[in-house]
Formats: C-alpha cells, structure tokens, sequence
C-alpha cells in the first residue's frame, strides 16, 4: 500500500515537472538568467571586470539622486490617484452584479489592446497648447489649461495608462466577498460606512495590495511617458537608465542603477508578501 | 555575454531574409541605413542592374547601430553612419579602405563636401558623403518681432514657453557651446560648465525638449522658435508657409552622414558598387527627391528641375554659412562628460 502510494506520487512529480519544464525554461533563459546578467554587469568595473560597488553608488550622484527621487514621488502620486479612482469603481461594479467577470474585464482591457505609444500621443495631441481641450476651452471662452510638459502631464498619463492594474485585482477581490458576511454586518448593527471600513476593507487588502504593486512598479520605471508627455523637461530615473545605455554606452553603470532599482521594488514586494496572505500557494516545483 | 545573445539574435533574422527568394547572380550587398533614408525604387534598380541580391536593414540612432558593427558578429558590408561615429569607427579600427577604382562617380561628389568630410575622415580614405545638413533655428515669422539671426533668440525670456529646445546631448551641448563662442567639440570642462549653466538659464523659457516632433509642432503653431535639422525645415515650410529656417551668425553643426564599409564585410566589391550607385546622379537625385536632405551630389543638383529648391538656402547653404560650422568628431570619454552636464542641467528644478 505504502509503496504504492509513493509510486504514485513519484508519477505525480514526474508529470509536474513535465508540465511545468516549458515555463520554468522560459523563466530561467528570459528572467533568472537576463537578471543574473544584471547583477554581473552592476557589480563589475567596466574595464577589467573585478567586483566594485562604484556602480551602485552612482545614485547618490545629485542628478540621479533627485531624479530617483522625483520619479518616486510621481509614481506615488499616480498610485495613490489610481487607488482613489479604482477603489470606488470597483465597489459600484460589484454593486451591479454583472453576470460575468469577463464583461467587467474586458470594458477595461478594451483600450488596452490599442497601443500604448499610440494612446499616450493622444493624450499628448489633446493636452497641447492648441490641442483638444484648449480649443474646446476657448470655444466657450475660458482661459487655456498649461497642462503638457508638466509632471501634472506625466502623472495623468501614468493614471491612466495604469489604472486598469489597480481596477481588476481590486474587483477581482471585491467580487469574491460574499453578501452574506455584508449582511452579518449589517444585522449585527454596522452602518454602511462601518461596514466598509471594518469588513470590505480589511477584506480585499490583497487586490489593493496587488493593484498598488502593479502600478507603482511600472510608474517607477517608465520614461516613454514622460519622453511623451513631458517633453523632455522631466528627467525620471527610467530615462537616465535608459541613456547609460544607449549614449553612454556604459553597462555596468546602467544595470548599477537599474540594481538600486529593483531594490525599491523588492520593498514594495516585500510589503505585499506581508499583506498578500490568501494567495493561494502555487509552487511550479 | 549579452552583447553575443542580441546579436546572435539579430543574425538569425538577417540570415533568414537572406536566405529567401530568388537567386541572384553576383550574390548580394547587406545594407544598413537610417530609417526613411532612402528612395525605395532605388533600392530595386540596384538589384536589376548589377544582379545582385539587396538585404537591407535600417537603425534610428548611430547609437542602435554602433553596438552590432563593434561587436562583429552581424555582417554588414554598407553602412551609413554620421561623421562623429565614423570618426569613432575610424579610431577603434572598424572600417576597410576604400578602393576608388570601384567608385568612379565619387566625381559627382561636391569637393567642398569632401574636404569638410576629412574633418572626421583625414584623406577620405573610409567614407563617401551620402547626405547631409545643419542645425538651425526654426521660427514662426508671425509669432517673433524680428527675425531670427542669432542664437540668443533661444535663450531670449521674452519667448518664454515659445521655444523647443533639441533633446539631444551632443546638439543642445553644442547649441550652447557655440552661442558661447566654444567650439562643439571643445575638451574643456570649464566650457562644459558655463555651457551648462547657460542651459540651466534657458530651462524656465522652454516649453520642451524634443527631436522629432519638433516638425509637427512647428506647423500646428505650438510654439515660436524651435530648434530643428536643416532636411526637415524643407518639409515644414512646404505645410506652413510662415516658417523660416536659419542658421545663426554664431555658427553651428553641419553633419555628414557617409556610407562606410566595416572591415569584417563578406562582399566589399558589392559594397562598393552599390556606394558608386548611390553617388550615380539620378540616383541621388531620386534619393533627393524622396527624402528632402540635401545632397552632396553636385551633379545631380544640377538636375532638380525646381529652381526654388535647387537655389535653396535652407537645403544648399552658401559657403559663407558652412564656414561658420563645424562637424563632430568622436571625443572618447570625454562623451560622458557631456551627458553628465546636460543631465545635470535637466535634473534642475527651477
């Protein structure tokens, strides 16, 4: 019996591996090894090779330090403005009680299968100084908007270029929440206001949690949008990444910085294995 | 490690399109140009005529370009970068010489063209003249009190929020640089500085720092002055007639982008037909035509039927003007230097 048992689950590991050996290859030759890569290149002098730390220590050069900085602090804003605009949106498209998830899904994945240069040019074109809505505000007579080439510019275009990743894992988990812990509440003589703050709240951390993730993250590392929407006037942290190596030519300092990075981001990772407990676990192995 | 991958990568693709279609008898000539740099027919009459089989593949930027030629594993046998990157090619031992018993028609080829080529090519032993062009001043005659003539106009507050500066280390460095009396090319740090700060100054005024969508905005009326290259001030003026380009008295960039072959080429003989080709004056007229960046081909010049066009300032500036300018050269690690100032200057916040 026993040993039978353990034949079984050898066949189960075997067919797991099988299964499982298209995306663990894909995972080490297009994720592990490019980021090995990285960690090589950033740790290593540019000519000869040894070890140094002089590529990581860039970002405490002013330009890089306030570029970092400013990139953090938009992408910050844009993640908070996309949570105060999904977190609502969320809560009424789970009050009407669509029949299928995928409708939902879709309404907001709709502009996404658009190009995401193209639409970030629309924006440029409507934001401009005789763009749309200057010419609609001076149709009425109104004075004009200064909105491009501002960071006001670049953070609506993160909001907007993100927001989906903030809308559906909060809907996602919003859905899940059954009526009837809403209606225990609300017997047990919750008003609404309590109802959201000490029940759906706590209970749909994990899609805020995965939402602000998903969009801070990319903010942070953007600089098409603010190459597009900023005209050039804003320097974040993606840009100067972006010309160590292109014009610089300079690897390691590039993947220096593209390090010092990702340690932001392993914080806010960090933050939402903290949160993120219901994730059920999926091991591959 | 990872330069191999990419290229590997990008060999397999230009392999592939090689490797389809008809045969052709004296093999092929792998080219590597700019984007829309080139009439397409032309490409085709190459083949028609010398039998010979055309892969081409074109780059954005000198910098897109300069990784796979350095690392050899992708064998271009034509390539058409700017003179700074020739000049670097040159220096790090990139290039073959050319034979000019292949390319007879470099005779088409302006002499005057030729000499402020040795600027970055001493004895044009690696390079022909393709196209080239200078960097100016774009502005809106309705929109400035007088024109345009110097390049303090950009520097000037009462065109606060009118003006687009370039977004490019090398031209908005050296902008500055001239402005100041420097050369473009100049090695000292403390030039760099006070070109820095100048930019530094200019930021409040700027309405933004563009490349190529400067042309667009200029013709929607988005802002006053803008700085842009000579080859696009042609197409402009044609959709708004109250442009003008100049090219101010301090002086400016003239650049030379020129066909090279790389030493590691498997078909320099075709490469070289296909530069004396290139240099043929109704091809380079046809070129011409297409793509709006004058030519250095004098002979075909003589052929554009348009006599606005062919008497052109903005397309053929007098020798008076190109003797205020001057090309890049490869400045080393010194290129850094540049970046570091000119990010300095956009991390600023004022």
């Amino acid at each position: 019996m026993s040993k039978r048992e353990g034949s079984l689950a050898k066949q189960n590991r075997v067919r797991q591996l099988l299964l499982s050996s298209p995306y663990v290859l894909w995972s080490i030759g297009f994720i592990i090894l490019p980021l090995l890569m990285i960690v090589y290149y950033g740790l290593t002098s540019r000519d000869g090779g040894g070890f140094t730390m002089d590529n990581l220590k860039l970002i405490w050069e002013p330009t890089h330090r306030t570029t970092l900085f400013l990139s953090i602090k938009l992408s910050v804003i844009s993640t908070i403005i996309c949570l105060l605009i999904a977190y609502p949106l969320a809560l009424a498209l789970r009050a009407l009680r669509l029949k299928s998830n995928g409708f939902v899904i879709l309404l907001f994945m709709l502009p996404m299968w658009m190009n995401f240069l193209l639409r970030t040019i629309a924006w440029q074109n409507i934001l401009e100084k005789n763009g749309v809505i200057n010419m609609l505000l001076g149709a009425v007579g109104l004075p004009k908007l200064n909105i491009i080439n501002t960071p006001t510019a670049i953070v609506l275009g993160m909001v907007y270029d993100f927001l989906p990743f903030m809308i559906i894992p909060i809907y996602n988990v919003l859905s899940k929440i059954s009526d009837d812990v809403i209606q225990a509440a609300s017997d047990l003589g919750a008003n609404y206001f309590q109802i959201l703050i000490r029940v759906i709240l706590p209970l749909s951390k994990p899609g805020i949690v995965s939402g602000l993730t998903m969009v801070f993250v990319p903010s942070l590392t953007t600089f098409v949008i603010s190459d597009i929407l900023g005209g050039g006037n804003i320097l974040l942290i993606g840009k100067v990444i972006e010309q160590k190596f292109k014009m610089a030519n300079d690897w390691n300092a590039g993947c220096g910085l593209s390090l010092v990075l990702m340690v932001f981001i392993f914080i806010c990772m960090a933050i939402v294995q903290k949160y993120d407990k219901d994730s059920e676990g999926t091991g591959v192995w | 490690m990872k330069k191999g991958l990419l290229a590997g990568a990008l060999f397999c693709a230009v392999m592939m399109f090689a490797g389809c279609g008809k045969e052709y008898a004296n093999g092929e000539v792998v080219v590597y140009n700019w984007g829309e740099y080139i009439n397409e027919d032309v490409i085709e009459m190459f083949e028609e005529e010398y039998d010979i089989k055309v892969v081409y593949d074109t780059f954005t930027e000198n910098e897109d370009m300069y990784p796979l030629i350095s690392i050899g594993e992708v064998n271009y046998d034509v390539v058409c970068p700017s003179d700074y990157m020739i000049n670097r090619m040159i220096q790090e031992d990139l290039l073959a010489e050319l034979n000019y018993d292949n390319i007879p028609n470099i005779k088409n080829i302006d002499p005057a063209y030729l000499k402020s080529a040795e600027e970055f090519d001493p004895g044009n032993k690696y390079s022909v003249p393709y196209c080239w062009g200078t960097v100016g001043i774009l502005y809106n005659k309705t929109m400035v009190e007088e024109p345009v003539t110097s390049w303090s106009a950009i520097f000037d507050e009462k065109y606060a929020k009118e003006i687009l500066m370039i977004d490019s280390v090398r031209d908005g460095m050296g902008i500055a640089l001239k402005y100041l009396g420097y050369s473009m090319n100049t090695l000292e740090e403390a030039q760099l500085e006070e070109a820095k700060q100048l930019l530094i100054a200019q930021r409040p005024f700027v309405q933004g720092y563009f490349v190529d969508e400067v042309r667009n905005k200029m013709i929607g009326g988005e802002a006053a002055l803008g700085v842009i290259y000579s080859g696009e001030a042609i197409y402009t003026q044609r959709e708004n007639e109250d442009l003008v380009y100049v090219v101010p008295d301090e002086g400016s960039n003239v650049w030379i982008d020129g066909w090279v072959i790389p030493k590691n080429a498997d078909n320099k003989e075709n490469a070289e037909k296909w530069i004396n080709f290139m240099c043929r004056e109704d091809i380079a007229l046809m070129n011409f035509e297409e793509i709006t960046y004058s030519t250095p081909n004098s002979a075909a010049r003589e052929l554009i039927e348009d006599a606005d066009i062919k008497n052109s300032t903005v397309a053929f500036p007098d020798e008076a003007t190109l003797e205020r300018c001057e090309t890049f050269k490869y400045l080393g690690e010194t290129e850094e230097v540049y970046l570091k100032k000119w990010n300095e200057m956009k991390a600023t916040q004022n």
